[in-house]
């Protein structure tokens, strides 16, 4: 079933077209990976996808089962299932990590009609899924973020995504910033959801995250356009050559320039 | 226009929820102020010669004195002559219980959520109701009797403890200490009195509820709180206003007194009517409150909460004069449409080894105006005197502003003083951030506000933290950008 469908979609950031006519789709239990050199737009597709205020959609249209994604609010589409691993976690001194979750948690089940959790219920849900990410439980009463390390960080952005169980989780860059043991962890963390019902989009610069988490599909961006698709194969051959011998397709793909 | 500006101006734009009007009958001083005025105040409360001497001298060292200017705030020119000094609700002559207050004021009081039947109160705090000028009810002073503990009105108090009045009045705001700390000694009406004998521990939070109800009314009420040897107090106080187009001046002064080894922790949710939107009426918060940590190990706590008043200028202060005595301040003042605040502390290092602290949290949205004034002093004497303060500010959209005075007076080489100041701004990423997680903009910045106040949040009694938090968000509505 598909669950998001992106049809011809054009974001500018700061007045300055990035997105040029993305098309992609994604059905319920895939993983698809969004690989490119820096400054292709990855990171724009997701920070667009999930409702970020200074990303301007222009032009095309994005469902997601079925209804219009763009006409949402971000918190709307987050009750809605839209979970967005973000690449620089923002800290929020003051406010316990624990209790951040559960006012996120509750806002989403209520929007879903089920009944808030309660302290003790929200904690035991904690335990079992900080268990799944080796998440030392000092880390759930410290604020937000404050002070944690990076790969702390990221890992918090997993962990925060097992509580919330998304239907469309998409990652941005979360490898970026990892050793080896934590990728592994994170990558764990991402497998344990990859269900039927889930889809996952994985944000990346490197291969390396997917060899542990690995995807049925990999997209290349360039210049704002998704200029080669294919399966997990696409994803080492770019790492034997780089992105570079996709720059022709790339230019093949753009409209001719205006002189 | 971003929708986290969009909900921050819907949440200042929220109504205040106090502004009703009482119509109840009162008694009322013609206006303007006089030695008349004066006499007849005291007159009116049946008060001793010396008190009404001791309001004399207070009345005409004012005549002599001019309206402080230095603080950054802006208002019009207050006409002394256009204000009731004195306007109390007509009553029976004596209370003999909580069931004989006039139901219209108990309705009042209901209505804030401050029931007065003692078994509807919350569990554990006593609570002195003031109406106006006067005191209406106090409750659970039978159980606080059996230990010793004497809370009443300040009134009572000086007609039947007025051995400990006199001895302690004015021992720490001096009747000519300033321009409306001097006004307040002529004309005070009520308030709040405690004592808590040597060695007790007051077993339930004391508080004070002031309400200011009539039209043109100023409200000058005096608070004096003295915790003897080994005593340990935990004090109190919220007011509200009914919503007025014109400012209303309420010039209250507050004393403590700690002896050897007594603790007093007094705490402030103010959330006088702030004005409307266009920064019209709103009460004129000028207020002296001051402890003294007079003895030995003697430690006083200041906790405010100000979210209220067109305009707050209040500087809690301790006098450490008792060696080992500790001071700390911990305060929370926001401003939002056109609020002004000028607030902080004074910290007066006498004895040896005193330590005081101080945390203020300064938060401006709207066009609202913060500042934080605190002052430090180190005297000669005071040998390993220690201060640690911390100032931050946080600023929710552009048309707001923060400012930080701290003055220091070191004068004990052997002193330690730390200064920290931040200033920041709720940035969109935080609110994207919780949005992207679920929340609505509103609980983002209620959230993010509420982890920025956490250190005075901590220090608030149980039952009051909650509502501190309540008061916060509603006072910032319609605020971020």
């Amino acid at each position: 079933m598909t669950m998001l469908d992106i049809h011809n979609l054009h974001v500018r950031v700061g007045g300055k077209p990035i997105l040029q006519g993305i098309d992609l789709c994604v059905n319920a239990g895939e993983v698809h990976a969004i690989m490119g050199p820096n400054g292709s737009g990855k990171s724009t597709l997701a920070r667009a996808l999930s409702g970020h205020p200074d990303y301007q959609v222009t032009e095309g249209e994005v469902s997601y089962e079925g209804r219009d994604l763009l006409a949402m609010d971000p918190e709307e589409r987050a009750r809605e299932g839209v979970f967005m691993a973000f690449q620089y976690p923002v800290e929020i001194p003051g406010v316990n990590n624990a209790y951040f979750l559960k006012a996120a948690l509750n806002a989403i089940r209520k929007h879903r009609g089920q009944e808030e959790l309660d302290a003790i219920e929200f904690m035991a849900l904690m335990r079992e899924k900080s268990t799944l990410l080796e998440i030392d439980p000092s880390m759930l009463t410290r604020s937000v973020n404050e002070g944690f390390s990076g790969g702390e960080k990221k890992r918090n952005e997993i962990f925060q995504m097992a509580v919330l169980e998304p239907k469309l989780a998409i990652l941005d860059e979360t490898d970026s910033g990892l050793d080896i043991d934590a990728l592994k962890l994170v990558a764990n963390g991402v497998n344990a959801m990859r269900s039927p019902e889930r889809a996952i989009i994985v944000v990346t610069h490197y291969q390396r995250l997917l060899d542990y988490i690995v995807p049925d599909v990999v997209h290349v961006l360039s210049g704002g356009r998704i200029v080669k698709s294919g399966d997990r194969a696409l994803a080492l051959e770019l790492e034997d050559k780089g992105y570079g011998w996709l720059e022709p397709e790339a230019a093949a793909a753009a409209p001719a320039a205006k002189a | 226009m971003t929708t986290a500006t969009r909900t921050i101006e819907e949440l200042a734009n929220r109504e205040y929820q106090y502004g009703f009007v009482t119509d109840v009958e009162a008694e009322t001083v013609p206006k303007g102020l006089s030695e008349e005025v004066v006499r007849l105040i005291s007159e009116k409360k049946r008060e001793p010669a010396w008190l009404l001497e001791w309001r004399l001298k207070a009345y005409r060292t004012w005549l002599a004195m001019t309206e402080p200017t230095w603080q950054n705030v802006r208002y019009p020119a207050i006409d002394y002559q256009d204000i009731i000094y004195y306007s109390a609700p007509k009553k029976r002559p004596t209370l003999n219980s909580l069931d004989e207050v006039d139901p219209e004021i108990r309705a009042t009081f209901e209505k804030l959520g401050i029931p007065l039947e003692e078994q509807k109160l919350f569990a554990g705090v006593a609570v002195d109701a003031v109406f106006d000028s006067v005191s209406v009810a106090t409750t659970f002073r039978t159980k606080l009797a059996e230990l010793g503990i004497i809370f009443c009105s300040f009134s009572e108090a000086v007609q039947e403890h007025p051995a400990l009045v006199r001895q302690y009045l004015g021992t720490v705001v001096p009747y000519s200490d300033n321009f409306f700390a001097t006004l307040n000694s002529a004309v005070f009406s009520d308030g709040s009195f405690a004592y808590i004998p040597k060695g007790v521990r007051c077993p339930m939070e004391l508080s004070t509820y002031f309400r200011i109800n009539a039209r043109n009314t100023g409200q000058f009420e005096r608070t004096l709180i003295i915790a003897d040897e080994g005593a340990h107090v935990s004090y109190l106080e919220g007011c509200t206003a009914p919503m007025r187009d014109e400012n209303q001046l309420h010039a209250a002064v507050v004393e403590l007194v700690a002896l050897d080894n007594a603790t007093i922790k007094y705490s402030t949710i103010q959330n006088w009517y702030p004005g409307d939107k266009q920064g019209k009426g709103g009460i004129f918060n000028f207020v002296t409150k001051r402890g003294k940590a007079a003895g030995v190990n003697s430690k006083i706590t200041w906790t405010q909460v100000e979210t209220g008043s067109a305009i707050t200028w209040k500087y809690p202060g301790c006098i450490l004069l008792g060696d080992n005595s500790i001071g700390e301040f911990y305060s929370v003042a926001t401003t939002n449409n056109w609020q002004q605040a000028d607030t902080g502390t004074k910290m007066i290092h006498i004895g040896r080894n005193t330590k005081s602290t101080i945390v203020s949290k300064g938060i401006s949205a709207g066009h609202g105006q913060n500042t934080y004034r605190g002052m430090v002093k180190i005297g000669k004497q005071a040998h390993g005197a220690r201060n640690y303060s911390q100032c931050d500010s946080l600023l929710i959209g552009d048309q707001c502003g923060a400012h930080t005075f701290p003055y220091l007076e070191i004068k004990n080489t052997s002193a330690r003083v730390e200064h920290e100041a931040s200033t920041s701004k709720i940035d969109e990423d935080q609110i994207f951030y919780c949005r992207q997680r679920g929340l609505s903009t509103e609980d983002a910045v209620n959230l993010i506000v509420s982890g920025f106040c956490r250190e005075v949040f901590r220090e608030l009694p149980m039952e009051f933290a909650v509502e501190a938090q309540k008061l916060l968000s509603v006072s910032l509505e319609g605020s971020v950008g």
